[in-house]
């Protein structure tokens, strides 16, 4: 944090001055370690272990916050007697078929739901909805539960808070260190710190940001997290929470407001061939009649986008002109289309303000895929390596290709800079902030915002007219933005769509005052339901300046956070049932019996989320579903059942609860479970997507080391914006790799000299810096060396700073739920001195492959079963 | 100036007689530098702005003269960041005025070696021709006997540099093409 987000990390100092212990868990010692009370060097990849291992002592020494766990999470819910764990099937939940590589979900129901219900369970196409990760965007899962069956004793042998302590029994202390090479005393220190520090007058916070999302399980990691805060009580509370800290200034935009295939804005899903072939089929699988909490709304959000986007085209006979939305077959994501542009399947590319030449996984393969093109638009600030591939890539070097055969045509198109152009970045905690402008872009450099402005109103002067059914869906579109004498759009204007207005009555053209205004009949519209406010009253609320220091520590009076303009999410759990503060010291949002003549009202320093006259009495009546069915104590108030989930029921398509696997590539074999790596993990066999072998295949001595990826805090990224800023090139001007000086010793490395890493991918040359920065570490009786790269540079000329990047010797490998790659933890060797160039390259490389014998099909085992040496007690249960 | 002034004013004097013994301040410096005024307070106007490095979303203050902006500092009323900003963010002023920014169109014709210039009205034109021509050729209404709506012929990559405002506009204008295939850095 302090190294990638050092104006945030001024934060944790304050809170560590104020008395707060600071725990830093990374593989490398960095800037955040320095600062820290306690660094702990990790494997990469092992984190599931790691949490897994808090939860057990949490749950074994009872330190749970028990009156939070058993009124605010789903602990006391009891499955179906059909769930098996893997504690039971040896590193695989039941529904599992070797086939599909994939998990029908039903079994992993609460008990009442499905099957053993009747009727619901006996439509077949109902196994399929509950597990199709990519879709469920950040919605949740539709969960009926007018029948959850609960046992608050938490006693009862079914019920999650029983199912978790089994599932964990076996993350002892012991086993983490084995799995972590995290020694058990500095293991239990983590654990008393945490649960020290958390319950009525404590809270403690995990951070977190690609270390742990970049796994083949990366989104298991961050449900690892969540089951700890939720047990200690430590979500939805001052101090509390589970921060990701996002890399790009609008990232959280960008996923909000989506440029993701299987997204549209406020988190609907894309509609799906053949399951969502009208309005009716598609909100049904977002939301169920018996579901409660927010997501019932989904008609109501669904119908308003559309209106937005296609006003009075879209009326309530015509499903609101749904039908006109592409619909998705499978995965669309950023890897297979790369795939397909290799394969020739895609002519087009726009690049905006991305260089994935450098900065993605297996950036090879990108490259390729650029080459493979028939047009691509690069629209950037920077000349960047994916601009300039077909003259200067590593692959005219090796004569993979030849610029004068690349048939791709390049149209690059200057941007404007974040001053050159007034519009709202969304940062990492949902605070939307609007930016001025100050400056006019130079020369041809244009905002994003004026071109697809642009091209809009170009493409659709060109169809005009056309009677062709797929035009509709372009010329029904709203397209009228307001524009200045110079023609350039009103960024106002649109933020006004993403708010939505009155359509229609007393109010019409008025804006909504937020999302619990828009109705599900086309009297309102609005582009994206959970930015709706943003825009309230007719004033830009992100634009909201009131200085910091004339404001309390919530600062709600600068700029706006969705939804509602709430600060922090699910603060209805920072009081108790009854609605009181845990603690003074802890308190954020209560319940004011006074308020209101006596009615009663939420209040505090944030804006409550929660319906603010619901006391904390309200039971709802059984059956109701929607938020009248959240009980004045459900916080969790887009879950199907008000409550957090220690244990998802549905949404995930690896497990309901985190499961410790290696990664794709590792040197060591599960320590936990015959099967090696995740069942579910999208393995890509293909010959230009070679994996390197793990323990315990033939050739696993060939790449005996273990590397991840980070990013420096003087560079961003793949390098666009700092790479050709001269400050910041001159303070990190070179590639290189970190090696401790035992793995320097054992490979002959000397520090400042040359080293050559390779991969069954290709191979890379960095400076060697030696440096106890990184240390080896012992697991499962063997030293296990990690070999730090920073991955900001790229090949090319026109940067003040180039270099190899660390991301070519990535294979492709993704995790299942998101479609997003595991590139913090592969296998690799290292060897001192420089890489050999030109087709030379291509040689060495290819003696490593032959060597280790690598094929399309080695590596790539879905269930690959080690014979460890743990004992699995629990399998004569099975 | 007089004699007295003079010597008075010489810097020697001024380290040994003045309140700078060691000479790296007020004696050390001259009438030139007494009359240097910095950027910051010679701008024509300061517009407030949001750092475009990492999602901690730090206040920038941009200071503007002649139409150029001169110089970014912290905004030190933003309760993110209290005017601090990191080597990125105190950087800035470079990467908007950098040396080396591209600001005209240039465009690379298939199989060619160079880079040539090209008219920013002439390649919107083009870039229209090519996703018309593309949408058209690889257009599917169904497929499987399913109804698709779709082309997989372009796709797009980016968006968690750019504003809300920008990222809206991009799926809505993709989505009514039938271009599904629109990604960015959130899923990398």
């Amino acid at each position: 944090m302090a190294e990638c987000h050092p104006v945030g990390f001024q934060w944790v100092m304050e809170a560590k001055m104020r008395g707060a212990k600071v725990i830093h868990i990374d593989p490398r010692f960095t800037r955040t370690s320095a600062l820290a009370d306690q660094h702990v060097p990790i494997r990469v990849g092992s984190d599931i272990a790691f949490l897994g291992g808090v939860v057990n002592y949490i749950l074994s020494n009872e330190k749970d916050f028990r009156e939070y766990v058993v009124a605010y999470t789903n602990a006391a819910t009891i499955l179906r007697a059909d769930f098996v764990d893997t504690e039971d099937l040896d590193g695989l939940f039941s529904g599992y078929d070797p086939e599909t590589a994939s998990y029908d979900g039903e079994s992993w129901q609460y008990a009442g739901h499905g099957q053993e219900a009747g009727s619901r369970g006996q439509d077949p196409d109902d196994a399929g909805e509950t597990n199709s990760g990519h879709e469920l965007g950040g919605r949740g899962a539709t969960l009926e539960t007018s029948r959850v069956e609960r046992d608050e004793t938490l006693q009862h042998p079914r019920c999650v808070y029983q199912v978790l302590k089994r599932h964990y029994a076996r993350y002892t202390p012991e086993m983490v260190e084995q799995v972590t090479g995290v020694p058990v005393e500095q293991f239990l220190a983590v654990c008393e710190a945490v649960t020290e520090n958390s319950g009525r007058e404590r809270t403690t916070a995990w951070v977190y940001s690609v270390g742990w999302t970049h796994h083949s399980t990366g989104v298991q990691y961050i449900r690892g997290s969540a089951i700890i805060q939720l047990l200690l009580g430590n979500m939805g509370r001052p101090g509390g929470g589970i921060m990701a800290l996002r890399g790009h200034a609008s990232i959280q935009g960008s996923t909000d407001i989506p440029t993701l295939f299987n997204l549209l804005p406020g988190y609907l899903p894309m509609p799906v061939a053949g399951e969502h072939d009208s309005l009716d089929d598609y909100v049904a699988t977002i939301s169920e009649p018996g579901m409660k909490g927010f997501w019932t709304g989904a008609r109501s959000y669904s119908v308003n986008l559309l209106k937005a986007w296609y006003g009075d085209a879209a009326q309530p006979e015509n499903d609101f002109c749904f039908d006109l939305l592409p619909k998705l077959t499978g995965d669309h994501g950023t890897y297979q289309t790369v795939m397909d542009q290799i394969d020739g399947k895609v002519e087009g590319y726009f690049l905006v303000g991305q260089n994935p030449a450098v900065g993605s996984a297996q950036a090879k393969m990108h490259r390729m895929g650029l080459a493979g093109l028939k047009w691509l638009v690069v629209r950037d600030v920077n000349m960047i390596e994916s601009a300039t591939f077909w003259k200067d890539g590593p692959e005219i070097a090796t004569g993979e290709l030849r610029t004068e055969d690349i048939e791709t045509e390049v149209f690059f198109l200057p941007a404007a800079t974040h001053v050159e152009k007034a519009g709202s970045f969304t940062q990492t905690q949902r605070m939307v902030q609007w930016r001025h402008k100050a400056v006019d872009p130079p020369g041809d450099a244009r905002p994003e915002l004026d071109f697809y402005y642009e091209l809009g109103v170009r493409l659709r002067e060109r169809l005009a007219g056309s009677t062709d059914p797929k035009d509709r869906m372009l010329l029904d579109l709203t397209w009228g933005y307001r524009v200045d004498e110079h023609g350039d759009v009103d960024g106002e204007s649109v933020l006004a769509e993403i708010n939505g207005r009155f359509e229609t009555g007393e109010k019409a053209g008025q804006m909504l005052p937020g999302f619990t205004s828009m109705k599900d009949d086309g009297s309102t519209s609005g582009g994206c339901w959970i930015y709706s406010g943003i825009y309230k009253d007719g004033v830009n609320q992100s634009a909201r300046r009131k200085p910091g220091q004339e404001q309390d520590w919530v600062a709600a009076e600068w700029a706006w956070a969705w939804p509602m303009d709430r600060r922090t999410l699910y603060n209805r759990a920072s009081a108790d049932p009854d609605g009181k503060p845990w603690s003074e010291r802890k308190a954020y949002v209560w319940w004011d019996q006074e308020l209101d003549d006596g009615a009663g009202r939420w209040t505090g320093y944030d804006v409550p989320d929660f319906e603010v006259s619901k006391p904390p009495s309200y039971r709802p009546p059984a059956g109701t579903g929607g938020p009248e069915g959240l009980a004045g104590d459900d916080p969790f108030i887009m879950q199907a059942d008000g409550k957090g989930w220690l244990y998802a029921p549905s949404g995930l398509i690896d497990g309901p609860m985190p499961t410790h696997y290696e990664p794709h590539e590792s040197p060591v074999s599960n320590p936990l479970y015959t099967v090696q790596a995740s069942p579910t993990r999208q393995i890509i066999k293909r010959k230009d997507n070679l994996s390197n072998p793990s323990a315990g295949e033939p050739g696993d001595d060939v790449f005996p080391y273990v590397f991840t990826t980070y990013r420096l805090t003087e560079h961003h990224t793949a390098g666009g914006m700092s790479r050709w800023v001269p400050y910041l090139a001159e303070l990190q001007p070179e590639m290189f790799c970190e090696v401790s000086p035992e793995l320097a010793a054992e490979r002959g490395l000397d520090n400042l000299g040359w080293a050559t890493i390779t991969t069954a991918r290709t191979a890379i040359e960095a400076r060697v810096l030696v440096t106890d920065r990184v240390t080896p570490l012992h697991v499962g009786g063997k030293v296990i060396h990690q070999i730090g790269l920073p991955y900001h540079w790229g090949v090319g000329s026109d940067a003040y700073v180039t270099g190899d990047s660390a991301n070519d010797l990535l294979g492709l490998v993704l995790d299942a739920n998101v479609h997003i790659q595991e590139s913090k933890a592969g296998s690799c060797d290292i060897t001192a001195g420089r890489r050999p160039t030109g087709p030379a390259l291509l040689r060495h490389v290819e003696a490593y492959r032959s060597r280790a014998g690598v094929s399309v099909e080695t590596g790539n085992q879905q269930v690959r079963r080690v014979p460890g040496d743990v004992v699995h007690e629990s399998r004569d249960r099975a | 100036m007089g004699l007295r002034d003079a010597f008075l004013g010489w810097p020697v004097v001024r380290q040994v007689t003045g309140t700078d013994p060691l000479g790296r301040g007020a004696a050390a410096q001259s009438a030139h530098t007494a009359a240097l005024r910095p950027r910051t307070a010679t701008a024509d106007r300061v517009v407030q702005s949001i750092c475009p490095y990492c999602a901690v979303g730090c206040g920038q203050r941009v200071f503007v003269k002649d139409e150029k902006v001169v110089q970014i500092e912290g905004d030190p009323d933003s309760p993110v960041s209290r005017g601090r900003l990191c080597p990125k963010g105190s950087a800035s002023e470079q990467f908007v005025n950098g040396d080396r920014r591209v600001t005209t169109v240039r465009y690379r014709r298939a199989r060619g070696t160079e880079w040539e210039d090209l008219p920013l009205e002439r390649a919107m034109d083009m870039i229209v021709d090519r996703m018309l021509d593309t949408r058209e050729r690889t257009w599917q209404s169904e497929v499987e006997g399913k109804k698709v709506n779709r082309t997989l012929g372009f796709a797009s990559l980016g968006g968690a540099t750019l504003d809300n405002e920008e990222n809206y506009l991009i799926k809505k204008l993709f989505t009514a093409l039938g271009a599904i295939q629109v990604e960015n850095q959130a899923r990398i």
